[in-house]
């Protein structure tokens, strides 16, 4: 069984891919873009807790339908397991994390740290974010640091990678070998500057972007079209930022509350008129996505199912973005399947064997 | 968005569960509090590029000066131009004096009135109504900094990326900074193979 699967290195499932021509990263989720392939992201929401199998299990739900798992950094200004702390745990395990990495908490010191930890961890994919303002997570007496924006962060990170120097000028012994994105806003005004705003992006070095939420159709179509004129499409892959909504109350709440998202009237309509409007919230979604998908230019999508992440496969499925492709999925391999057949008995056999038996059995 | 918004976000909910007592600071945080009125700074944005053309004048004229302030020492001529410099550019564009001044490329919109000090463009967060998302009844500064920067002639610095704030050159004069640099420049562009 192994190597069986596509992207996976043979040696094992935790380590770097084999290097490709043209790859700045030995990750998956970069192959998957570069080969033309509709690539499909998802979030994981971080637990509060420090037992590792509560990001274990919220991996695997995932198991088979996404090809990169998007490890949040302090989303909302609210405090979770690190996002340097899960793509650990998730390498481990052979899953393809992309570490977010936000400026609100950490200053260029710590973050260049970071970076290279994460690299050294096998972690192939990072996402330069600004964060949340301290203001609107559960400990707004924080100090907000901002030391570097997503720009300069984008920046550093390139830096890093391709010159193998720290923003100091510092030389590194072995540059991270990273796939870089970034995120992109088109529903938030300066509407005409955000396009332009992401070719910014791409001269820092972004390579990937994911957006966020798009609930306005038109309006992305808007932004893709001076996207496209751009020439933006050709440099960087980009995903669209989709997501079921649980209720129109739902709605009406991330509306008032989270900054940045824009909901149109027609979308709440919708969902109130619904009998069921979970499942209501979850067509929406697919139909998004089967819209999204056909514009030019949308190299993939981005779930974002917070607290409904059951559904990213549903949702997957029934869209059919995958076109029968089965994104990486951890399989047990033939060693491990031997080692288990072996060593089997050992979990259900009763064996109470002392010292003092064992050097009886001896003589 | 036709109906009204219930303005309950989650700042103000942990705000509400903060202990009560009769001594209350202000409903805004730290930075916003220094400054309540956004008038001049509007006035500013909105003449973007009568400051553009005016800045390029005074710098020239700066740049003039330079033996007088070589003269007298960069060293000692910084308290006072950096006393004026706080006061003239802290009325006009609210100046933060990050030391590192680049509101030319930014449509005389100063970044750093950005709760998050955002030096390359806006974050996602900005309100439907072009207001910020931290502070609510704030223009968003680069959402004016774009509209500045339409105006100027230059529009097309705002495209340009921007290095971190080197923070060891806050609360220093910027304009002495760029004069000398320009100075430093133009002597070596006199005699070339003189640095080497």
């Amino acid at each position: 069984m192994t190597g069986r699967q596509r992207d996976e290195n043979p040696a094992g499932i935790h380590l770097p891919l084999d290097p490709l021509p043209g790859h700045s990263s030995r990750g998956r989720l970069e192959r998957v873009l570069r080969r033309g392939e509709f690539a499909v992201t998802t979030e994981l929401n971080p637990p509060d807790s420090a037992d590792p199998e509560d990001v274990y299990n919220r991996a695997k739900i995932f198991d088979g339908w996404v090809d990169a798992i998007n490890a949040v950094d302090a989303s909302g200004a609210n405090c979770h397991m690190s996002s340097v702390g899960i793509c650990a745990l998730l390498t481990r395990m052979g899953y393809a994390p992309i570490m977010q990495i936000a400026c609100r908490d950490k200053n260029r010191i710590a973050i260049q740290g970071d970076v290279l930890g994460g690299a050294a961890m096998g972690v192939a994919n990072m996402l330069c974010l600004t964060g949340d303002g301290v203001q609107a997570g559960d400990q707004p007496g924080a100090k907000p640091v901002f030391d570097l924006d997503s720009m300069s962060l984008l920046e550093t990170c390139r830096i890093m990678r391709d010159n193998g120097k720290f923003l100091s000028g510092r030389k590194l012994t072995t540059p991270p070998q990273i796939f870089l994105g970034c995120a992109v806003n088109p529903f938030a005004p300066p509407y005409d500057f955000r396009p332009i705003h992401l070719g910014k992006k791409i001269a820092a070095g972004a390579q990937f972007a994911q957006t966020q939420y798009c609930f306005d159709v038109p309006m992305f179509k808007t932004f893709m079209q001076k996207a496209r004129d751009l020439g933006h499409t050709e440099k960087l892959f980009l995903l669209c930022g989709v997501g079921p909504l649980a209720s129109a109350k739902t709605a009406k709440w991330i509306r008032s509350n989270v900054p940045g998202i824009h909901i149109p009237d027609a979308v709440i309509k919708r969902l109130e008129g619904a009998q069921d409007q979970k499942k209501e919230g979850k067509q929406l979604c697919i139909d998004i996505i089967n819209e999204v998908k056909e514009i030019p230019g949308v190299a993939g999508i981005h779930v974002m199912a917070y607290r409904q992440e059951e559904y990213v496969a549903e949702i997957v499925d029934e869209s059919g973005v995958l076109k029968g492709r089965q994104p990486w999925k951890r399989e047990i391999r033939r060693d491990d399947q031997m080692v288990a057949d072996r060593l089997d008995h050992i979990l259900h056999d009763e064996i109470t064997e002392t010292q003092v038996d064992m050097v009886k059995t001896a003589h | 968005m036709s109906e009204k918004q219930p303005a309950v976000t989650q700042a103000t909910l942990v705000k509400k569960a903060a202990p009560k007592s009769d001594y209350k600071p202000a409903d805004v945080s730290p930075q916003r509090r220094v400054q309540r009125t956004f008038a001049v700074r509007l006035w500013s944005i909105r003449h973007s590029r009568l400051l553009e053309w005016f800045y390029a004048r005074f710098a020239d004229m700066f740049l003039l000066l330079h033996p007088l302030w070589k003269g007298i020492g960069y060293g000692r001529v910084e308290a006072p131009v950096k006393f004026v410099e706080k006061r003239v550019k802290g009325f006009m564009f609210d100046c933060r004096m990050c030391g590192q001044c680049i509101l030319s490329s930014t449509g005389m919109s100063c970044p750093m009135n950005c709760p998050k000090q955002l030096r390359n463009g806006p974050c996602g967060g900005v309100r439907a109504n072009g207001n910020c998302e931290v502070e609510p009844d704030m223009p968003c500064v680069w959402v004016k900094a774009w509209e500045g920067s339409q105006n100027m002639v230059h529009n097309e610095k705002i495209l340009t990326v921007q290095k971190p704030v080197d923070q060891s050159l806050r609360e220093t004069s910027a304009w002495l900074r760029v004069t000398a640099q320009s100075a430093a420049a133009r002597e070596v562009a006199q005699n070339p193979g003189a640095s080497a």
